[in-house]
Protein backbone atom coordinates (compact mmCIF):
# COMPACT_ATOMS: atom_id res chain seq x y z
CA UNK A 1 0.00 0.00 0.00
CA UNK A 2 2.14 2.82 -1.29
CA UNK A 3 -0.16 5.51 0.06
CA UNK A 4 1.11 5.17 3.56
CA UNK A 5 4.57 3.75 3.05
CA UNK A 6 6.08 6.90 4.58
CA UNK A 7 4.06 6.45 7.71
CA UNK A 8 5.06 2.80 7.89
CA UNK A 9 8.72 3.74 7.53
CA UNK A 10 8.37 6.28 10.31
CA UNK A 11 6.86 3.68 12.54
CA UNK A 12 9.39 0.98 11.85
CA UNK A 13 12.47 3.12 12.36
CA UNK A 14 13.15 2.43 16.00
CA UNK A 15 12.64 -0.39 18.43
CA UNK A 16 9.71 -0.44 20.77
CA UNK A 17 9.82 1.89 23.76
CA UNK A 18 7.09 2.28 26.27
CA UNK A 19 5.63 5.38 27.85
CA UNK A 20 6.20 5.45 31.61
CA UNK A 21 3.03 4.38 33.38
CA UNK A 22 3.09 7.22 35.89
CA UNK A 23 2.57 9.84 33.16
CA UNK A 24 -0.72 8.35 31.96
CA UNK A 25 -2.44 9.87 34.98
CA UNK A 26 -1.53 13.37 33.80
CA UNK A 27 -3.40 12.86 30.56
CA UNK A 28 -6.49 11.68 32.44
CA UNK A 29 -6.34 14.62 34.80
CA UNK A 30 -5.96 17.00 31.87
CA UNK A 31 -9.00 15.41 30.27
CA UNK A 32 -11.02 15.94 33.44
CA UNK A 33 -10.05 19.62 33.53
CA UNK A 34 -10.98 19.97 29.88
CA UNK A 35 -14.44 18.50 30.52
CA UNK A 36 -15.00 21.21 33.12
CA UNK A 37 -13.75 23.90 30.72
CA UNK A 38 -16.11 22.54 28.06
CA UNK A 39 -18.99 23.06 30.49
CA UNK A 40 -18.03 26.74 30.75
CA UNK A 41 -17.73 27.04 26.97
CA UNK A 42 -21.15 25.45 26.48
CA UNK A 43 -23.15 26.63 29.50
CA UNK A 44 -21.56 29.98 30.36
CA UNK A 45 -24.98 31.67 30.39
CA UNK A 46 -26.52 29.19 32.82
CA UNK A 47 -26.76 30.66 36.31
CA UNK A 48 -26.22 27.10 37.61
CA UNK A 49 -22.70 27.03 36.18
CA UNK A 50 -20.86 27.49 39.45
CA UNK A 51 -17.64 26.33 40.99
CA UNK A 52 -19.15 23.31 42.71
CA UNK A 53 -20.68 22.01 39.49
CA UNK A 54 -17.44 22.51 37.60
CA UNK A 55 -15.24 20.94 40.26
CA UNK A 56 -17.57 17.95 40.41
CA UNK A 57 -17.40 17.59 36.62
CA UNK A 58 -13.62 17.50 36.85
CA UNK A 59 -13.62 15.16 39.83
CA UNK A 60 -11.66 17.60 42.01
CA UNK A 61 -12.24 19.32 45.33
CA UNK A 62 -12.94 23.04 44.92
CA UNK A 63 -9.53 23.99 46.26
CA UNK A 64 -7.50 21.71 44.01
CA UNK A 65 -9.75 22.36 41.04
CA UNK A 66 -9.05 26.11 41.05
CA UNK A 67 -5.30 25.56 41.23
CA UNK A 68 -5.19 22.78 38.66
CA UNK A 69 -7.40 24.68 36.22
CA UNK A 70 -5.25 27.78 36.48
CA UNK A 71 -2.08 25.75 36.01
CA UNK A 72 -3.51 24.25 32.81
CA UNK A 73 -5.36 27.18 31.25
CA UNK A 74 -3.74 30.26 32.77
CA UNK A 75 -6.87 31.59 34.46
CA UNK A 76 -8.97 30.44 37.39
CA UNK A 77 -12.33 28.90 36.41
CA UNK A 78 -14.01 32.07 37.67
CA UNK A 79 -11.84 34.31 35.53
CA UNK A 80 -12.40 32.09 32.52
CA UNK A 81 -16.16 32.14 32.99
CA UNK A 82 -16.21 35.93 33.39
CA UNK A 83 -14.02 36.26 30.30
CA UNK A 84 -16.46 34.08 28.29
CA UNK A 85 -19.45 36.11 29.46
CA UNK A 86 -17.78 39.44 28.68
CA UNK A 87 -16.73 38.22 25.23
CA UNK A 88 -20.33 37.29 24.49
CA UNK A 89 -21.55 40.60 25.87
CA UNK A 90 -19.17 42.36 23.46
CA UNK A 91 -20.71 40.42 20.56
CA UNK A 92 -24.23 41.29 21.63
CA UNK A 93 -23.40 44.96 22.17
CA UNK A 94 -22.00 45.16 18.65
CA UNK A 95 -24.72 43.21 16.91
CA UNK A 96 -27.94 42.87 18.88
CA UNK A 97 -30.76 45.32 19.35
CA UNK A 98 -30.95 44.76 23.11
CA UNK A 99 -30.50 47.05 26.08
CA UNK A 100 -27.39 46.84 28.24
CA UNK A 101 -29.55 45.47 31.06
CA UNK A 102 -30.96 42.74 28.82
CA UNK A 103 -27.49 41.78 27.67
CA UNK A 104 -26.25 41.76 31.26
CA UNK A 105 -28.86 39.14 32.14
CA UNK A 106 -28.47 37.19 28.92
CA UNK A 107 -24.80 36.54 29.57
CA UNK A 108 -25.40 35.32 33.11
CA UNK A 109 -24.90 38.34 35.38
CA UNK A 110 -27.62 39.19 37.88
CA UNK A 111 -26.36 42.66 38.85
CA UNK A 112 -25.97 45.46 36.33
CA UNK A 113 -23.39 47.16 38.56
CA UNK A 114 -21.19 44.07 38.70
CA UNK A 115 -21.58 43.50 34.97
CA UNK A 116 -20.56 47.07 34.10
CA UNK A 117 -17.59 46.97 36.47
CA UNK A 118 -16.35 43.61 35.11
CA UNK A 119 -16.91 44.78 31.54
CA UNK A 120 -14.86 47.89 32.14
CA UNK A 121 -12.09 45.92 33.81
CA UNK A 122 -11.82 43.65 30.77
CA UNK A 123 -12.34 46.08 27.92
CA UNK A 124 -11.43 49.47 29.40
CA UNK A 125 -14.86 50.82 28.48
CA UNK A 126 -18.33 50.75 29.98
CA UNK A 127 -20.88 48.71 27.98
CA UNK A 128 -22.45 51.93 26.64
CA UNK A 129 -19.09 53.37 25.57
CA UNK A 130 -18.22 50.08 23.91
CA UNK A 131 -21.50 50.03 21.99
CA UNK A 132 -21.07 53.64 20.86
CA UNK A 133 -17.58 52.89 19.60
CA UNK A 134 -18.55 49.79 17.64
CA UNK A 135 -21.84 50.84 16.15
CA UNK A 136 -21.97 50.27 12.40
CA UNK A 137 -18.75 48.29 12.18
CA UNK A 138 -18.48 45.84 9.30
CA UNK A 139 -18.78 42.10 9.30
CA UNK A 140 -16.23 39.90 10.98
CA UNK A 141 -15.13 37.08 8.75
CA UNK A 142 -13.10 34.90 11.04
CA UNK A 143 -14.79 31.50 11.30
CA UNK A 144 -16.67 31.27 14.56
CA UNK A 145 -14.82 28.19 15.70
CA UNK A 146 -11.48 29.93 15.48
CA UNK A 147 -12.84 33.06 17.08
CA UNK A 148 -14.31 31.03 19.89
CA UNK A 149 -11.13 29.10 20.52
CA UNK A 150 -9.09 32.25 20.14
CA UNK A 151 -11.28 33.98 22.68
CA UNK A 152 -10.90 30.99 24.95
CA UNK A 153 -7.15 30.96 24.62
CA UNK A 154 -4.40 32.67 26.49
CA UNK A 155 -4.15 36.44 26.39
CA UNK A 156 -1.14 37.66 24.48
CA UNK A 157 -0.18 40.79 22.63
CA UNK A 158 -1.23 44.38 23.27
CA UNK A 159 -4.68 43.46 24.57
CA UNK A 160 -3.23 41.33 27.31
CA UNK A 161 -1.77 44.18 29.27
CA UNK A 162 -4.97 46.16 29.20
CA UNK A 163 -7.01 43.22 30.37
CA UNK A 164 -4.63 41.44 32.66
CA UNK A 165 -2.92 44.47 34.12
CA UNK A 166 -5.99 45.74 35.88
CA UNK A 167 -7.64 44.21 38.87
CA UNK A 168 -6.66 40.59 38.30
CA UNK A 169 -7.77 39.93 41.85
CA UNK A 170 -11.10 41.70 41.38
CA UNK A 171 -11.98 39.62 38.38
CA UNK A 172 -12.06 36.55 40.50
CA UNK A 173 -14.68 37.86 42.88
CA UNK A 174 -18.29 38.86 42.53
CA UNK A 175 -20.37 37.12 39.87
CA UNK A 176 -17.88 34.49 38.98
CA UNK A 177 -17.50 31.38 41.11
CA UNK B 1 1.43 18.56 -9.57
CA UNK B 2 -0.47 18.12 -6.34
CA UNK B 3 -3.85 16.53 -7.05
CA UNK B 4 -5.44 16.82 -3.65
CA UNK B 5 -5.54 15.75 -0.05
CA UNK B 6 -5.55 11.97 0.39
CA UNK B 7 -4.90 11.19 4.05
CA UNK B 8 -4.83 13.41 7.08
CA UNK B 9 -3.73 12.35 10.56
CA UNK B 10 -5.88 12.80 13.61
CA UNK B 11 -3.92 12.08 16.80
CA UNK B 12 -6.05 10.20 19.31
CA UNK B 13 -5.53 8.73 22.76
CA UNK B 14 -6.88 5.24 22.11
CA UNK B 15 -7.50 3.56 18.76
CA UNK B 16 -10.24 1.18 19.91
CA UNK B 17 -12.26 3.98 21.44
CA UNK B 18 -11.57 6.29 18.50
CA UNK B 19 -12.69 3.62 16.04
CA UNK B 20 -15.97 3.25 17.89
CA UNK B 21 -16.45 7.02 18.16
CA UNK B 22 -15.69 7.86 14.53
CA UNK B 23 -17.75 5.00 13.07
CA UNK B 24 -20.64 4.52 15.49
CA UNK B 25 -21.14 8.05 16.80
CA UNK B 26 -20.02 10.16 13.84
CA UNK B 27 -21.17 7.66 11.23
CA UNK B 28 -17.97 7.62 9.20
CA UNK B 29 -17.08 4.37 7.47
CA UNK B 30 -14.15 2.19 8.41
CA UNK B 31 -11.64 2.13 5.55
CA UNK B 32 -8.76 0.12 6.98
CA UNK B 33 -7.93 -1.53 10.28
CA UNK B 34 -4.80 -3.61 10.00
CA UNK B 35 -1.74 -4.27 12.06
CA UNK B 36 1.62 -4.41 10.35
CA UNK B 37 3.20 -7.58 11.65
CA UNK B 38 3.28 -8.95 15.16
CA UNK B 39 2.92 -6.05 17.62
CA UNK B 40 3.48 -3.58 14.82
CA UNK B 41 1.79 -0.37 13.85
CA UNK B 42 -1.98 -0.42 13.64
CA UNK B 43 -3.14 1.41 10.55
CA UNK B 44 -6.67 2.64 11.22
CA UNK B 45 -8.47 4.87 8.75
CA UNK B 46 -12.01 6.18 8.42
CA UNK B 47 -13.77 8.44 5.95
CA UNK B 48 -17.08 9.93 4.91
CA UNK B 49 -19.15 7.47 2.82
CA UNK B 50 -19.77 10.18 0.19
CA UNK B 51 -16.10 11.08 -0.13
CA UNK B 52 -14.08 7.97 -0.98
CA UNK B 53 -10.86 9.82 -1.81
CA UNK B 54 -10.06 11.24 1.61
CA UNK B 55 -9.12 9.21 4.70
CA UNK B 56 -8.51 10.23 8.25
CA UNK B 57 -5.89 8.08 9.88
CA UNK B 58 -6.37 7.74 13.61
CA UNK B 59 -2.99 7.43 15.27
CA UNK B 60 -1.82 7.34 18.86
CA UNK B 61 1.28 9.45 19.53
CA UNK B 62 4.05 7.17 20.65
CA UNK B 63 7.18 5.27 19.86
CA UNK B 64 8.78 4.30 17.65
CA UNK B 65 7.68 7.23 15.48
CA UNK B 66 7.71 9.65 18.37
CA UNK B 67 9.91 9.64 21.45
CA UNK B 68 8.09 9.06 24.74
CA UNK B 69 8.48 12.66 25.94
CA UNK B 70 7.03 14.11 22.74
CA UNK B 71 4.24 11.54 22.78
CA UNK B 72 3.37 12.46 26.33
CA UNK B 73 3.27 16.16 25.44
CA UNK B 74 1.04 15.44 22.45
CA UNK B 75 -1.32 13.37 24.56
CA UNK B 76 -1.59 16.11 27.13
CA UNK B 77 -2.37 18.69 24.44
CA UNK B 78 -5.03 16.43 22.96
CA UNK B 79 -6.60 15.79 26.37
CA UNK B 80 -6.34 19.47 27.26
CA UNK B 81 -8.55 20.22 24.26
CA UNK B 82 -6.38 22.77 22.48
CA UNK B 83 -5.98 20.91 19.19
CA UNK B 84 -8.41 21.30 16.31
CA UNK B 85 -8.63 18.48 13.77
CA UNK B 86 -10.54 20.14 10.93
CA UNK B 87 -13.89 21.04 9.47
CA UNK B 88 -16.45 18.36 8.63
CA UNK B 89 -19.23 19.23 6.22
CA UNK B 90 -22.91 18.32 6.23
CA UNK B 91 -25.96 19.20 4.13
CA UNK B 92 -28.32 19.06 7.11
CA UNK B 93 -26.67 20.77 10.06
CA UNK B 94 -29.71 20.93 12.33
CA UNK B 95 -30.76 17.32 11.70
CA UNK B 96 -27.23 15.98 12.04
CA UNK B 97 -26.56 18.09 15.13
CA UNK B 98 -29.53 16.46 16.83
CA UNK B 99 -28.60 12.99 15.60
CA UNK B 100 -25.00 13.22 16.77
CA UNK B 101 -25.98 14.80 20.07
CA UNK B 102 -28.46 12.01 20.72
CA UNK B 103 -25.67 9.52 20.11
CA UNK B 104 -23.63 11.18 22.83
CA UNK B 105 -21.27 13.45 20.86
CA UNK B 106 -20.20 16.36 23.10
CA UNK B 107 -20.94 19.66 21.41
CA UNK B 108 -19.24 22.89 22.46
CA UNK B 109 -21.55 25.04 20.38
CA UNK B 110 -24.95 24.44 18.84
CA UNK B 111 -25.43 25.38 15.16
CA UNK B 112 -24.96 29.12 14.63
CA UNK B 113 -25.26 31.29 11.54
CA UNK B 114 -21.97 32.50 10.09
CA UNK B 115 -21.18 34.39 6.89
CA UNK B 116 -19.99 31.13 5.28
CA UNK B 117 -22.74 28.85 6.58
CA UNK B 118 -24.15 27.29 9.72
CA UNK B 119 -21.60 25.93 12.11
CA UNK B 120 -21.52 23.80 15.25
CA UNK B 121 -18.49 22.65 17.23
CA UNK B 122 -17.91 19.26 18.81
CA UNK B 123 -15.11 17.24 20.33
CA UNK B 124 -14.08 13.73 19.54
CA UNK B 125 -13.67 11.26 22.40
CA UNK B 126 -10.00 12.17 22.79
CA UNK B 127 -10.46 15.95 23.03
CA UNK B 128 -9.82 17.17 19.46
CA UNK B 129 -12.33 19.76 18.33
CA UNK B 130 -14.02 19.77 14.94
CA UNK B 131 -16.05 22.42 13.21
CA UNK B 132 -19.23 20.90 11.79
CA UNK B 133 -20.54 23.13 9.04
CA UNK B 134 -23.25 23.36 6.45
CA UNK B 135 -21.84 25.54 3.71
CA UNK B 136 -23.82 28.55 2.56
CA UNK B 137 -24.88 28.36 -1.08
CA UNK B 138 -23.42 31.10 -3.25
CA UNK B 139 -21.65 34.17 -1.92
CA UNK B 140 -20.61 34.92 1.62
CA UNK B 141 -23.43 36.69 3.39
CA UNK B 142 -21.96 40.02 4.43
CA UNK B 143 -25.26 41.83 4.96
CA UNK B 144 -25.36 41.30 8.69
CA UNK B 145 -22.87 42.55 11.22
CA UNK B 146 -21.72 39.07 12.16
CA UNK B 147 -20.60 38.26 15.61
CA UNK B 148 -17.89 35.66 15.87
Amino acid sequence: MPAFSCAVRAFSRAGSLSVPRATIGNVDRMRQLRLAKDVIDRDWAEPGTDLDTLAARAGYSRYHFIRAFKAAYGETPGQYLTHRRIDRAEDLLRTANLSVTEICHLVGFSSLGTFSARFKTWTGMTPSEYRAKHVGRGAALIPGCYAMLWAGGFRTGPGAGARDGTGAGERNSGEAP
Amino acid sequence: MIKGLAISTVWVLDQDRAKEFYTEKLGLELRTDMTMGEGGMRWLTVGAPDQPGIDLTLMVPGPPAMDPESAEMMKKLIAKGVLGAGVLRTDDIHGDYKKLKDRGVEFLQEPQERPYGTEALFRDDSGNWFSFTQHREGELDLEKDWSC
